[in-house]
């Protein structure tokens, strides 16, 4: 069954291009893979997906329902999770802390849904503090600790240290606990061993094929390649804004036009490449 | 038919002369804000500072006016030197917030310091021109003083000009304004061209200060307040950083003033500059005449300094509250009353502690939420006859409705931009409880306010009092820890430390800083109904920017967010000057130091933010 879709989406910059007709779908239980140079739009597709812009033209489906144009706030609820490039730790938070946010859309007793009085309503029920509210605390507190445990040593230990101590790796794993915590239907991953050494990035694959098994469906950007095909069912190539090739990992590193893209005109008749250079903004 | 346009020529007339001078603050700002990349708030007291070195040129040592002028231009250029070396240059990384409040202690300073010298009492300060006035239509003419400000106004900004596009180090600073990292890199020593701009900008607004102080041939230290505000809305107007943004914005904002005056009248005169500020914040962010910029990175755009709150042992907090329930006991009446206003301001910054670090909006407007409370309490009990008992906690409603109506328009603002509107919604609300005389009395203010009691119990003796407040604090502290402990508590400080990421995972921002605001609102309005019923009597100076300041710093002093932080906060700041006289008629100073020294060297402040 497909879950997302897109639609020849587009989204310019003043002058630059960053998404142009960019079309594509996703089906329920895949990995697909986003790859291509610095500045190929990467990130921008998954703006516009996760509602952090708006594109100029174009559709986006998901789970069956159009949902082009809505705010990220929207989209959580309906299961749209993702992490961020640079890393959006809540630095002052705690680890636990961090990863509870990532459960809020699904507060259903804390967050009277009172449409204009709502504010007033969650302002009274945590003043209160009802049975209702306390027990989904809880029940979270603890879903919050099993998440922590799925990344071994690494957080588990530092549960109330806050986020900016953090290393530059594990703030890439808070962010996917938080994201994980939201139990979305589609999981947005944005260079997630950006930063990571050989083991950690090894160790981050071990979790999300862990993932992949139970189901999870993703869309992950990454350049460490390996990764990528270990993980992927499928890869597309983006250069410039627009989808140049898709397919396989080994039919896509073989495409002449992935080749010119990564390496330029002269290295695309030696015939395939492997590691993609790692640069980072 | 002429003799109906005459006044407009005049008031025309008068707009471009002010609107010169505002054009002249605006400018300072806006190089400022361009190459230093912050909102200089001591803008006035330069201001002030020039006027009154003025004064010793020009009435004192009876020097002629080019010297006065020279001398004025040279020592406002020093005083802004000193003020980037020390003030602003140690703080260059941290967010502009930062920057901005040592500015508001610096002008703190400064004006003290003028005070002391000067005495708060108002002095002429006169041209020495001939006063010649020249007729330009029929009924209306324009004087010597006017082409002088008007002469000096253009020579400046032409002086500026020339200056900026000709010099190489104008062009440096040109370079540096549009984009300091790269400056850097091709050599340019930043350092260097912000002292610079300091210099020049301070130059521009000492002589500001001399023009309008010869205008009005009356000068006093509190013309600072009025001077940052105008050069600050001028700039804002312009779009910050933009120079023929900021001679518009000046100019505009002069004429504005002038026309308003004449058909509304003169206690208006500022409702007009603070509309327009709050229209800009609200449509136009980027000012009238630039584009809109990219958002900030995360991590960088926040106040709130990396720590973790400290957390007194048991035994030291039950000493404390063991300490605080037997105060008025001891007998002395002094004491208890200083306990009062303590507590009292300990309400006050508890409930800003959780608006400014909790979620992360550092407004400089919170007075406004005192005001609206007492206010409120005082109406319903003097004019409607309710119990006081019920028309307190009726004020901290009122304010927590109407403060956050009012407040909305800037929940989508960030960073330094929510502290300037919520100043101009304050100063909005100031004005119309000035104005609307037949609710509040008007410049006359509120007299009569019943005093606190509970039926007919009398409950105003000092005693009495301490312990409402007492009271009120203690639950209010309570239920404000409660909420930190909720969900609500990780909630408000994700939205602070990442609004964007905060959406991602179904955390919209407004509703968040509405909850604060509302939570927020109901404790400051109890303590605006609480101070309403104590004095008996308010104006609509009651509750003024000093008082936002002041709160601001006591919370700043605690740590931000942290609620015993805000308490200890208004004791040290509040109590403390009080019980030692000498230094009560130095308030402003130690206010001014405080939050310079903090910002400087505990930004997380005395427990530690949370
Ligand atoms: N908010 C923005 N404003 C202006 N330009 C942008 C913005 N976001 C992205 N771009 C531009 O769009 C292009 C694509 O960027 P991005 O999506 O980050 O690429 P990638 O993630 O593939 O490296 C780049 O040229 C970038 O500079
Ligand atoms: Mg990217």
């Amino acid at each position: 069954m497909t879950l997302l879709s897109v639609e020849t989406l587009s989204r310019s910059f003043g002058g630059i291009q960053a998404v142009r007709d960019v079309s594509f779908t996703l089906a329920e239980g895949e990995t697909v893979g986003v790859i291509g140079p610095n500045g190929a739009g990467k990130t921008t597709l998954f703006n516009l997906l996760s509602g952090h812009e708006r594109p100029d033209s174009g559709r986006v489906a998901f789970a069956g329902r159009e949902i082009t144009g809505w705010a990220p706030e929207r989209l959580i609820g309906q299961g749209l999770a993702r992490t961020f490039q640079h890393g959006r730790v809540f630095a002052n938070l705690s680890v636990l802390d961090n990863v509870l946010i990532g459960a809020s859309a699904r507060l259903r007793y804390a967050r009277p849904n009172w449409s204009l009085l709502g504010p007033l309503g969650e302002l009274l029920r945590a003043l209160l503090q009802p049975p209702a509210v306390r027990a989904e605390e809880a029940a979270l507190q603890a879903e919050a600790q099993t998440l922590l445990h799925r990344f071994g040593e690494r957080l588990a230990p530092r549960a109330n240290h806050p986020a900016h101590s953090l290393s530059y790796a594990n703030r890439r794993r808070v962010e996917i606990a938080r994201a994980l915590a939201a139990r979305p239907r589609l999981l947005l991953l944005d260079e997630p061993a950006a930063g990571m050494n050989e083991s950690e990035t090894l160790e981050l694959q071990h979790l999300l094929l862990d993932l992949k098994t139970q189901g999870q469906t993703m869309l992950l950007i990454e350049h460490k390649l390996d990764l990528v095909m270990q993980l992927c069912d499928r890869v597309i190539v983006m250069d410039d804004g627009a989808v140049i090739a898709a397919g396989t990992a080994a039919e896509v590193r073989r495409d002449p036009a992935v080749i010119r893209a990564y390496l330029g005109d002269s290295a695309a008749a030696k015939g395939e490449f492997t590691q993609v250079p790692e640069v980072t903004l | 038919m002429l003799s109906a346009l005459t006044p407009w020529i005049d008031y025309t007339v008068n707009g471009l002369v002010i609107g010169n001078i505002y054009a002249l603050l605006a400018v300072g700002l806006a190089l400022i804000f361009g190459v230093a990349d912050l909102i200089n708030f001591a803008v006035g007291s330069v201001f002030s500072f020039g006027a009154y070195i003025g004064w010793v040129c020009a009435a004192y040592l009876k020097l002629p006016l080019p010297v006065t002028i020279l001398v004025v231009i040279l020592a406002s250029a020093l005083l802004g030197i000193v003020i980037e070396r020390f003030g602003t240059r140690p703080l260059q990384g941290r967010s502009r917030i930062a920057a901005l409040l040592v500015t508001i202690g610096i002008g703190l300073i400064i004006d003290q310091l003028l005070q002391i010298i000067f005495s708060p009492d108002p002095r002429a300060l006169p041209s020495g021109l001939p006063d010649r006035r020249f007729t330009i239509a029929p009924g209306a003419t324009i004087g010597t003083l006017d082409l002088l400000i008007a002469g000096v106004g253009s020579a400046s900004g032409l002086a500026l000009w020339l200056f900026l596009s000709r010099s190489r180090i104008g062009w440096a600073i040109r370079a540096t304004a549009q984009d300091s990292e790269a400056a850097r890199q091709v050599g340019i020593f930043t350092d260097r061209m912000n002292m610079l701009v300091f210099a020049l900008a301070s130059s521009l607004g000492g002589v500001g200060g001399l023009l309008i102080g010869m205008y009005y041939n009356n000068i006093d230290p509190s013309m600072s307040f009025n001077a940052t505000l105008k050069g600050i809305v001028a700039a804002m107007v312009g779009g910050l950083g933009s120079l023929p943004g900021a001679i518009i914005g000046g100019l505009v904002l002069g004429l504005t003033e002038s026309y308003g005056i004449g058909i509304f009248g003169a206690s208006y005169r500022d409702l007009f500059a603070f509309v327009i500020l709050l229209l800009v914040l609200v449509f136009r962010p980027q000012g009238m005449f630039q584009r809109a910029g990219r958002a900030p990175e995360p991590l960088t755009g926040t106040f709130i300094a990396w720590s973790r709150p400290l957390r007194l042992p048991r035994p030291v907090q039950a000493a404390i509250l063991l300490v605080v329930l037997v105060l008025p006991l001891a007998g002395q009446p002094y004491v208890t009353q200083i306990g009062i206003n303590a507590l009292i301001y300990g309400l006050a910054a508890m409930s800003l502690t959780l608006v400014a670090g909790t979620v992360g909006q550092v407004s400089l407007g919170h007075a406004a939420l005192l005001a609206i409370g007492g206010y409120a309490s005082a109406l319903f009990a003097a004019n409607l006859g309710w119990p006081v008992a019920l028309t307190i906690p009726l004020g901290g409603v009122v304010a927590a409705a109407l403060g956050t109506v009012l407040i909305y328009p800037a929940f989508r603002m960030s960073g330094h931009y929510v502290s300037i509107a919520s100043m101009a919604i304050a100063e909005i609300v100031a004005l119309v409880i000035l104005n609307w005389t037949g609710l509040t009395g008007g410049s006359m203010g509120l007299s009569g306010i019943p005093p606190l009691a509970i039926g007919p119990i009398d409950l105003s003796d000092a005693r009495s009092t301490y312990y409402i407040c007492l009271g009120l604090v203690i639950v209010m502290a309570l239920l404000q820890a409660r909420l930190l402990r909720s969900h609500l508590g990780r909630s408000l400080r994700a939205v602070r430390d990442d609004a964007i990421a905060a959406k991602s995972f179904g955390l919209s921002p407004s509703r968040y800083k509405m909850i604060a605001f509302l939570f927020g609102g109901f404790g400051a309005g109890l303590a605006g109904a609480i101070s309403a019923h104590l004095f008996s009597y308010i104006d609509s100076n009651t509750f003024g920017l000093d008082l936002s300041i002041l709160v601001l710093t006591i919370v700043i002093l605690g740590g931000l967010g942290n609620i015993a932080g805000a308490l200890l906060g208004a004791v040290l700041l509040v109590a403390l000057p009080e019980l030692f006289r000498e230094v009560a008629q130095y308030r402003e100073l130690v206010y001014g130091l405080a939050l310079i020294l903090l910002i400087r060297f505990r930004p997380q402040g005395l427990l530690g933010t949370a």
